[in-house]
């Protein structure tokens, strides 16, 4: 196998950049370098030569050796100073080893996955860790690497591997003296495991919400003050206001982290009907996003009066609208200009999400999703099976299934499938 | 000197040699059938049944191919029954009870009746071995030699087999064998794996002793399913079992005598299997349980003896008469043989080919008990592929495989030589990935065009079977021409969803309850299609959906499973694979990335570095 290196840090200007390499020929690579092999697991200062003797830096230097290792394999870091030239320059001699390549896009990992070091739901989790900017999301990445989606399926599979077993005994020993009837023990534990997959998905939302963001859509007549609340929450001039009704035409977003939960807002335009084609391409738009997004805050500059369009959900905030121009300061109003109520609305948001955020299982991903229902299909099937025409082996097949499902959710078969998809996600050098 | 010239020689006349013996002699061979007693070809040593949930799909395939024991069987069943008949056909097993003498007289029969086979009454007590180390024939006790490029070794328990009854112990196969000692020897001398195994028979009973009123009756089915597909029904008069029980007195007797059984007094140290536990097993680990049920299977319609299925026990004779007297029916039973337990040592299959050759003595194969399985169906099946791939050793022809996907055989001789065995190795269907697939009822219709082309089987079956798939093919195309709408089907009392698409008859069968009859009932035009032939059908449209969906998986697995492995893989090499399992892969040497997978202790992790070395290995030689 090719030894592999990649810049592990990002490129640009930086106090240090980090060059990882990986294969049974890493340490060879600081032969090359004129350096000698240091201790393992010890920072070391070495001084980096190219083969003509071009001095290419002075750097720390971590041997891990064979099976000690992040993808088990030999592994040396080189700490060199930051900036994009000195790292380009020892990529470049890297390059110029036979046996050596830079690797792909997420093969670090893969070797980690290979050599036994991580499981798939585990690679899933630090892919979704190197991606965190919340402290939600970096929780949930943690629970993910820590393996606590591998740990419950494999007792969801011990508990399927006790069906199978009870269900096979009837059939297998037909003509011989059994204890007792096992099938409605198996019966009983399918329900409950069919039970229990299908709250594990109904946590799936959540867990891909923390991981991508929740949407808040800011939703309202024209000139209602929209674009003036987004700007007070980014802090900045993100989008254009004016006294003019209409002036927001596209969907603008700001990304926030609210106590952990990340959150995107989003300033969309004016609901009205409007000969402008542009315009009403705009509110077809913002209705669009309103429909999909996880919470709607309504800016009404009349209170009594109430818009059907779109239609209102429990979860959704609606705000007296330019609260600054009212003769006194009162509850539910706001204003972007003033920043009035700004913090109180906020604080509405974060208890609504963190809501959500509870019912957030270990499952976060698509992949996820897809085993967990052919699981659960397939229980169903089999419970309907037994519970119906009572074709035992029809149910077993069901059964099978559904544990191979699972198997494959802790990528135990199908591999190459789900690895091709697994790491092209994957940032280079992880 | 005396000496003679064979292709193949069979040592052993048992279960696996039988059969081993005629698939060597049907790919065309001459063989050397070397037993130490000729009236002991094709004894049942244990319960006198053939057949089962596993064993008897084992049978069909055996039958498929042409084998024997199918064939044998139907001639001395003296009571058919299919079991499972409440559940799906996929989990049907044919069973029949044996008249012991007409089973052995009918195996005898077989070997005596065919030109290429000839039975030496003989000891075996060395391997012949050429220059190049590959097998050169047999050497016998008498001093004469049988040359041969192949050999089938079926010797069953003869590798250090110790019977024990209660504190009594002493060399031998079965009651009455000697044990093959200068053989096993030569055996040893291989520095093969070995493992050791127990197994244990009841005590067999006077019938004529037996108070037989007042038992409950187990009759056969009232229309039997036979065994090969040949057959047309039972030739020997039919009979009935009976079921009896253990009694509360029964298991005092035997748990105060636990330290004088075999098993218990801890004598043994083999490995039994957890199916087929003792009656000491059982009153131990259940207990709370204060009946056993006991089956009494008659041995033959002129032999009184009676086979007491359930009660196999090492305890010394005296206990033996003593609990086996507690259990109503029995009170005044005589006990003809006490039950014994034996203990042997078994060659670890891992060392084997998938076509059972030994490669450590290259032309060397083994089958039957020696390679750690139990039961004669699962012995006869391991003599076929042993048979065959002997003769075609012998001629340099390719060998034949038996994929798992393809039929029991498969999947037993893959579990065997890529995974081993933990216990003495029993067929189960759910050994079976794709058991909706490969059912008893269609054998024949897996194996039967590939022994055609192995050219194994007679002109008689090959009629029988191209005339039964030109019916069947021309049933399903009837069947498939006729169709009608969900309301036309309404009128006919067939509740479908009102999707308005029409359902031909093939989409009807898959319906509960309906059935090719209902069929005949709408289109009177299928009224000629034969009663098998429906059967079949109907068979195949219970699972269409199923079968899709399993064949794709086969076809998956092929793909992946079926990768070959380039024989000189280092796998010390590959880094990332544990000592421990590149130490199991070096000593399996898988041929397959599917053998591969089943290795004891293998990781996905580990599988994709192989594959990867596969790979890369491919390139480089492209």
């Amino acid at each position: 196998m090719d030894t592999i290196y990649a810049l592990a840090t990002v490129r640009g200007r930086a106090g240090i950049s980090v060059v990882r390499i990986s294969g049974a020929y890493a340490s060879k690579a600081l032969i090359y370098f004129g350096s000698s092999v240091p201790q393992p697991r010890c920072a070391t200062l070495r001084t980096l030569v190219s083969p003509d003797g071009d001095k290419l830096d002075q750097a720390i230097v971590i041997l891990f050796p064979e099976g000690s290792s992040y993808t088990g394999e030999e592994t040396v870091e080189l700490h060199l100073h930051g900036g994009i030239a000195t790292a380009d320059a020892v990529l470049r001699e890297l390059s110029a080893l036979p046996e050596f390549r830079l690797a792909t896009p997420g093969e670090f990992s893969l070797r980690a996955l290979h050599a036994g070091r991580l499981s798939l739901t585990e690679i899933e989790g630090l892919s979704d860790l190197v991606n965190a900017e919340t402290e939600v999301q970096r929780r949930q990445a943690r629970r993910l690497l820590d393996g606590e989606l591998a740990k419950k399926a494999s007792l969801w599979r011990q508990a399927l591997l006790r069906c199978m077993a009870l269900l096979e005994a009837v059939m297998e020993f037909a003509d011989e003296d059994l204890p007792q009837d096992s099938v409605p023990e198996a019966l009983e534990l399918m329900i409950e495991l069919r039970n229990g997959l299908a709250e594990e998905l109904a946590g799936i939302d959540a867990g891909e919400r923390i991981r991508d963001g929740f949407e808040v859509a800011i939703i309202g007549p024209p000139n209602v003050g929209k674009s003036t609340l987004l700007n007070r929450l980014a802090g900045r001039e993100a989008a254009l206001t004016s006294e003019i009704a209409g002036t927001t035409r596209d969907v603008l977003e700001v990304r926030m982290d609210l106590e952990g939960i990340p959150v995107t807002f989003l300033d969309t335009a004016g609901i009205r009907e409007s000969e402008d084609p542009i315009e009403q391409l705009g509110v077809e738009r913002a209705l669009a996003r309103a429909e999909k997004a996880d919470m709607r805050i309504f800016l009404v500059e009349d209170s009594t009066a109430v818009d059907s369009v779109p239609p209102r959900r429990p979860a959704d905030l609606v705000l007296r609208a330019k609260g600054d121009l009212l003769p006194e300061c009162r509850h539910g109003t706001i204003s972007g200009r003033t920043g009035q109520g700004v913090r109180n609305m906020l604080e509405q948001v974060v208890v609504e999400l963190s809501g959500k955020t509870a019912t957030a299982g270990a499952a976060s991903t698509e992949r996820h999703r897809i085993s967990l229902s052919a699981s659960i299909a397939s229980l169903a099937e089999a419970i309907s099976e037994i519970e119906g025409r009572g074709r035992h082996e029809i149910a077993a097949d069901e059964l099978r299934q559904a544990s191979q499902q699972l198997a494959i959710l802790l990528g135990e078969v199908d591999i190459e499938h789900v690895l091709d998809e697994l790491f092209s996600g994957l940032c280079i050098g992880k | 000197m005396k000496q003679s010239n064979f292709d193949a020689v069979v040592v052993g006349g048992g279960h696996a040699g039988a059969e081993a013996a005629s698939a060597a002699a049907r790919s065309g061979g001459s063989v050397a059938l070397v037993t130490l007693r000729i009236d002991g070809i094709g004894i049942m040593s244990c319960n006198p049944a053939i057949g089962g949930v596993g064993k008897g799909h084992l049978v069909r395939e055996i039958d498929a191919l042409d084998g024997i024991m199918g064939r044998v069987g139907d001639q001395a069943g003296i009571q058919f029954r299919l079991l499972n008949r409440s559940k799906g056909p996929a989990v049907q097993g044919p069973r029949a009870q044996m008249d012991r003498k007409l089973y052995r007289l009918g195996i005898q029969r077989e070997m005596e009746t065919v030109e290429r086979i000839t039975v030496i009454e003989g000891e075996v007590t060395d391997f012949i071995v050429d220059g190049g180390g590959r097998i050169g024939g047999v050497q016998l006790a008498d001093g004469s030699e049988i040359r041969s490029r192949a050999v089938v070794l079926t010797t069953g328990t003869f590798l250090r087999g110790v019977i024990r009854l209660g504190e009594e112990a002493r060399h031998a196969g079965r009651v009455g064998d000697r044990a093959s000692t200068r053989l096993a020897e030569r055996m040893e001398s291989l520095d093969l794996p070995l493992g050791r195994m127990k197994t244990g028979t009841p005590p067999r009973l006077d019938g004529r002793t037996i108070c037989w009123d007042g038992l409950e009756d187990q009759p056969g089915d009232g229309a039997p399913v036979m065994l090969s597909f040949l057959s047309k029904g039972p030739l020997a008069r039919q009979i009935s079992c009976a079921i009896t029980h253990t009694v509360e007195a029964t298991h005092c007797i035997i748990r105060d005598n636990l330290n004088r059984s075999a098993i218990y007094g801890g004598h043994f140290r083999g490995i039994g299997p957890r199916y087929c536990p003792s009656i000491e097993d059982k009153v131990v680990r259940f207990a709370d349980k204060v009946s056993h049920q006991v089956f009494l299977e008659p041995e033959g319609l002129d032999d009184c003896t009676v086979y007491p299925n359930g009660i196999s026990t090492s305890l010394p004779t005296e206990v033996q008469e003593r609990f086996v007297r507690t259990i109503p029916g029995l009170e005044n039973v005589v006990i003809l043989q006490p039950g014994y337990a034996i203990e042997y040592d078994f060659v670890d299959p891992k060392a084997l080919r998938p076509t059972l050759e030994l490669p450590a003595l290259p032309g060397l194969f083994l089958a039957g008990q020696i390679n750690g399985t139990t039961g004669y169906e699962e012995a006869a099946a391991q003599g076929i592929v042993a048979g065959i791939n002997a003769a075609r050793h012998a001629f340099e022809l390719e060998p034949v495989m038996f994929p798992r996907s393809e039929s029991y055989i498969g999947v037993m001789i893959d579990d065997l030589t890529a995974r081993g065995v933990s216990e003495p190795y029993r067929m189960f269907t759910s050994r079976a990935e794709y058991r909706l697939s490969l059912r008893a009822d269609n054998a024949d219709q897996r194996l039967t065009p590939k022994a055609c082309s192995l050219g194994i089987i007679s002109n008689r079956r090959k009629e029988l079977f191209d005339t039964k798939m030109a019916d069947l093919t021309s049933a399903k195309a009837a069947i498939g021409d006729c169709s009608l709408t969900p309301n036309e089907a309404a009128k006919h009392g067939i509740r479908i969803a009102a999707d308005g698409a029409r359902r031909n008859g093939m989409d009807l069968l898959a319906f509960p309850d309906v059935t090719v009859d209902r069929l005949v009932q709408i289109w009177p035009e299928l009224g000629g299609i034969g009663s098998d032939v429906a059967k079949q059908v109907e068979f195949d449209a219970i699972y269409g959906k199923y079968l899709e969906r399993q064949q794709r998986s086969v076809e998956a697995l092929k793909r992946d499973e079926g990768r070959r492995i380039p024989g000189g893989i280092d796998y010390a090499s590959i880094a990332g694979l544990s000592n421990e399992l590149s130490g199991k892969l070096g000593s399996a040497r898988p041929e397959t990335l599917g053998q591969a997978r089943r290795i004891d202790g293998m990781t996905p992790a580990a599988l994709a570095l192989i594959l990867a070395r596969i790979r890369l290995t491919e390139r480089q030689t492209a």
